[in-house]
This record gives C-alpha cells, sequence and structure tokens, in this order.
C-alpha cells in the first residue's frame, strides 16, 4: 500500500528556477539536501522541535522537515545558500562570525535563515522580540546571548 | 515517512471528491505541522495528503461590524495574529495563537487543524470555545454548523464524520463593552505544551456581567466549556467573590490525568488561577482600561 510516486517538482530555489525528480514521500528537507545538494539546512529534530532545517517558502520561515516537497510547486524557496551574494557574505553571516555566534555549526543556518525573516519583517527588533522570534531554533552549545548579539549588530550593520 | 501521494484540490467540492475517492487513509493537509509528524511516525494508516491550502474558501480571513469574524480553516496563524480586526476585537484568539509553535510553525500551522487535530491540550480550542466559535464544514453528506463547544469527543477525536472537512471558523461579534483573553502556564517561555490553558469572554453592563464563556483546556480529554463557571458570574456585579467563584467551578469541572508535564492536583490549582486572572484581564479590556 505505502509504495511511493516519483514525482517531478519545480520551484524557484534561491532565485534559480530548479526541476527535479522526487519520491512523493520527500520532506522539502529530503528533497533540498538528497535530490538538490543543497545541504545548508541541516535534520536535527525532524519533527519541528529545533529550527535546523528553516528555509523561506514564499517568504515566510518555515521548517523543511514539516514541508512535503510536492506542496512546493511553485514555490520561492531560500536556503541559507542564498544569503551570500557571491563572495560577499550577508550581514547575519559576518556578525555570527564577529560575535563567535556559532560553536559547531549545526544550527547556524537555521538561526541565519531565521533571522534573517526577522529582520526582513522588523529590521529594528528589540532583544525580547529577537529572542521571541528565535524560540523555534535551538542550539545546543554556543548559548543563546551571542546569538542575540550577532542579530543585534546585523539588524543595526543593514539599517545604516 | 508514509504518505505517500499528494493532491491538491482547489475548490471545497474538489476536495469533498478527492477524500471520497481516497476513502479512509485519506487526510486533510493544512499546515502540516501535527499531521506530517504523524504520518512520519506512522501512527496512522496515510496514504493520501489532500492539500487544502489553496481553496480560497479555506484561507484568509474577514471581519464585518454586527457580522463578526471568518476565519479560512487553513490560513496560517501568522496572518490570524497580525490581522487588524483580530487585533482589535479577538484578543483571545490572537494570544492563543501567537504562543502555538514558534514562527516557523506559525508561518504554516492553522486554527483549523488544531481544532481538527483535537489535543486535549491544544492552545486554540479554548479561545475559540471562549469566542463562541462555530466550525462550518464540507462533506460527503453536506454542509455542518458545528458550536466548537460540541467538536472534540476525546484525546484525537471529534465529531467529523470521514471526508468531512472544515471549512471556515466563524465568531460573533463581541458586545458593545466586552473582552476576551488567553493564557496558558508551560514551565519554559516558549515553545511547549500547556500545562493548563483557559480562555475567557465576558460582556458588562455598568459593573454587571451580561455574558460569559469560561473554557479551559489540558485538564480533561478534551478542551471544556464551564457553564457553572459563567452561571456564577452572569446577572452579577463583577467582583473578587464572583470572580473567585468562577475559578471554582472551573477547578471542579477539571478532571486531570498527572503526567511529567504536571500532577492532577497542580493542573486544576493553575486552571483555578489562570481562570482568574483571565476573567480580570477581560474585565479590564471590556471597561477600556485596557
Ligand atoms: C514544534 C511544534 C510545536 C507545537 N506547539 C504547539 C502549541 O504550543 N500549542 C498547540 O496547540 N499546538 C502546537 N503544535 C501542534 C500544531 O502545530 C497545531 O495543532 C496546529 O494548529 C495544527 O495545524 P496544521 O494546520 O499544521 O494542521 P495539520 O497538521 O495540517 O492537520 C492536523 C490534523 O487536522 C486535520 N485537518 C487539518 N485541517 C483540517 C480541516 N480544515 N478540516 C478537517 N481536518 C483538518 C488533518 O488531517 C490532521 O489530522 C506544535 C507542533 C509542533 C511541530
Ligand atoms: S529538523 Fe526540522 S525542526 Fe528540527
Ligand atoms: S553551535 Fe552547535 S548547536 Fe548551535
Amino acid at each position: 500500500m505505502t509504495t511511493d510516486e516519483r514525482i517531478i517538482v519545480t520551484a524557484t530555489i534561491n532565485g534559480e528556477e530548479r526541476q527535479w525528480l522526487s519520491s512523493s514521500r520527500d520532506s522539502l528537507l529530503e528533497a533540498l539536501r538528497e535530490r538538490l545538494g543543497l545541504t545548508g539546512a541541516k535534520e536535527g529534530c525532524n519533527n519541528g522541535n529545533c529550527g535546523a532545517c528553516s528555509v523561506l517558502m514564499d517568504g515566510r520561515l518555515v521548517n523543511s522537515c514539516l514541508v512535503m516537497a510536492a506542496e512546493c510547486n511553485g514555490a520561492e524557496i531560500t536556503t541559507v545558500e542564498g544569503l551570500a551574494q557571491g563572495d560577499q557574505l550577508h550581514p547575519l553571516q559576518t556578525a555570527f562570525l564577529e560575535e563567535a555566534a556559532l560553536q559547531c555549526g549545526i544550527c547556524t543556518p537555521g538561526f541565519l535563515i531565521s533571522s534573517k525573516a526577522l529582520l526582513d519583517w522588523k529590521p529594528d527588533p528589540s532583544e525580547e522580540e529577537i529572542r521571541f522570534w528565535l524560540a523555534g531554533n535551538l542550539c545546543r552549545c554556543t548559548g543563546y546571548d551571542k546569538i542575540i548579539r550577532a542579530v543585534e549588530k546585523a539588524a543595526e550593520e543593514m539599517r545604516s | 515517512m508514509q504518505a505517500v501521494k499528494y493532491a491538491r484540490a482547489t475548490s471545497v467540492d474538489e476536495a469533498v471528491q478527492m477524500l471520497r475517492d481516497g476513502g479512509d487513509v485519506a487526510r486533510v493537509l493544512a499546515g502540516g505541522t501535527d499531521l506530517i509528524v504523524l504520518a512520519r511516525e506512522r501512527r496512522r494508516n496515510i496514504d493520501l495528503f489532500v492539500d487544502v491550502k489553496h481553496i480560497p474558501d479555506l484561507t484568509g480571513i474577514t471581519y464585518a461590524t454586527g457580522q463578526g469574524l471568518t476565519v479560512g480553516a487553513a490560513t496560517p496563524l501568522y496572518q490570524v495574529y497580525n490581522h487588524p480586526d483580530v487585533k482589535a476585537h479577538y484578543p483571545a484568539l490572537v494570544e492563543a495563537s501567537h504562543v502555538i509553535g514558534g514562527t516557523a510553525i506559525q508561518g504554516r500551522a492553522s486554527l483549523g487543524g488544531n481544532l481538527a487535530n483535537s489535543s486535549p491540550a491544544a492552545d486554540g480550542i479554548p479561545a475559540m470555545i471562549a469566542l463562541g466559535g462555530i466550525a462550518h464544514t464540507a462533506g460527503p453528506n453536506g454542509a455542518r454548523d458545528i458550536p466548537i463547544t460540541e467538536f472534540c469527543t476525546g484525546p484525537g477525536r471529534n465529531v467529523l464524520e470521514q471526508g468531512e472537512f472544515i471549512v471556515t471558523l466563524s465568531f460573533p461579534d463581541p458586545a458593545p463593552r466586552s473582552g476576551s483573553a488567553w493564557e496558558r502556564f508551560i514551565p519554559r517561555n516558549e515553545m511547549d505544551i500547556a500545562v493548563a490553558n483557559a480562555g475567557v469572554y465576558l460582556a458588562l453592563d455598568g459593573d454587571t456581567v451580561t455574558e460569559a464563556r469560561v473554557a479551559i483546556g489540558a485538564v480533561a480529554p478534551t478542551p471544556l466549556l464551564v457553564p457553572a463557571a459563567a452561571e456564577a458570574l452572569i446577572g452579577k456585579p463583577l467582583t473578587d467573590e464572583t470572580i473567585e467563584a468562577a475559578a471554582a467551578a472551573a477547578k471542579d469541572a477539571a478532571t486531570p490525568i498527572s503526567d511529567m508535564r504536571g500532577s492532577e492536583q497542580q493542573r486544576k490549582h493553575l486552571v483555578a488561577v489562570l481562570v482568574k486572572r483571565m476573567l480580570n484581564q477581560a474585565a479590564a479590556r471590556a471597561r477600556g482600561d485596557e
């Protein structure tokens, strides 16, 4: 009964139209990592709790482990690979490096994407707003204070 | 991952047909924040997702004075709590939808999914009950209007028939001097399952309560409306004593279990505290103090 189907998905990934063959069972996260070779988004929990798989779907922050690849036909997806412009890092990426807001780095792509969504919505968030917004992203080694500081710094940088 | 086929419905009729053809292994897919986890863990036999997010009737929010609010069942939560009319007239709905999961969950999760998932601890349901919500459904046997109070029948169970789904959720326009409020208790600051939650609505004439609805969650097999709490308030002035009596009625109605999140005794205590707080909060809103 539970045999999967081959499906063709067409979506814009980081500004480029891509078409690929997926299994109808694939989550967006699996499609990105295993079909498209975009391994920036990470699998932490695979159930919506850790945020390591965060991507933007039509401009909204989502957990790609809780999106089916089949749902993405016609969608616009932004992953961490889409943040830098060539060699030019996104201000958030620079701030994370400068503020030492990462250690093992597993959570970092999720935090970067989630923070980008925050700053797109609100260029000048308060510390409380940053913490509330990032509550769905877990970090088990760096701790949150440095991450919050990096987001504040990037926000300042992007406003100037 | 289990569910292996995916179909995108673009009209209510098409969804009815797809669910009919799919039989008992077909499931409505809204935000997927409960369903995809369920399918992945193979806790149910699921073979087809029918995506209802592209049906215009199931997305979007409309409000008209005197008529009230209609929320498409699959509308993502961030649209609910950012909507100016919801913010102005239905604060309990804003408060509940703002803490269901984190930002990424709220980009997808819906009130229809929260209701249909029918968890005893669902955060949206007590708010929707307190606001007098009605679920409008479509299905193989036609349309129904189901008061949200009567929707859930047990943990994960509800009155929906096979192939039936929620199209919209509607809420009456609140009375002029009225207020609503919702809150939950969790051990963390965010991203956790409620140990107890409560939603209330009340309307005042002078200091006399003319209308009241008190709903509680995570303290019984389903979220509950507590009529005895409303009776303790209606026709009486809102005082510390009447608020205390309503909270006591909510505590009496609660039949919680003890688990890792909280003991039976703690939950009963908490639900009374929450009801008291929410009544004061709703009253402040009704009086225009907030
Ligand atoms: C990390 C995480 C945190 C969470 N935190 C909370 C929380 O704090 N509070 C809380 O209450 N919940 C929480 N949830 C649970 C979940 O996000 C909510 O219940 C959400 O509202 C479900 O909505 P959905 O649109 O994603 O539903 P889906 O997952 O799409 O569907 C849920 C169920 O309802 C059915 N369904 C969906 N829409 C309809 C419809 N229109 N008609 C009929 N049936 C339908 C589906 O078939 C399925 O059985 C959390 C989940 C995760 C993964
Ligand atoms: S892997 Fe998706 S939220 Fe953890
Ligand atoms: S840096 Fe290791 S989990 Fe965050």
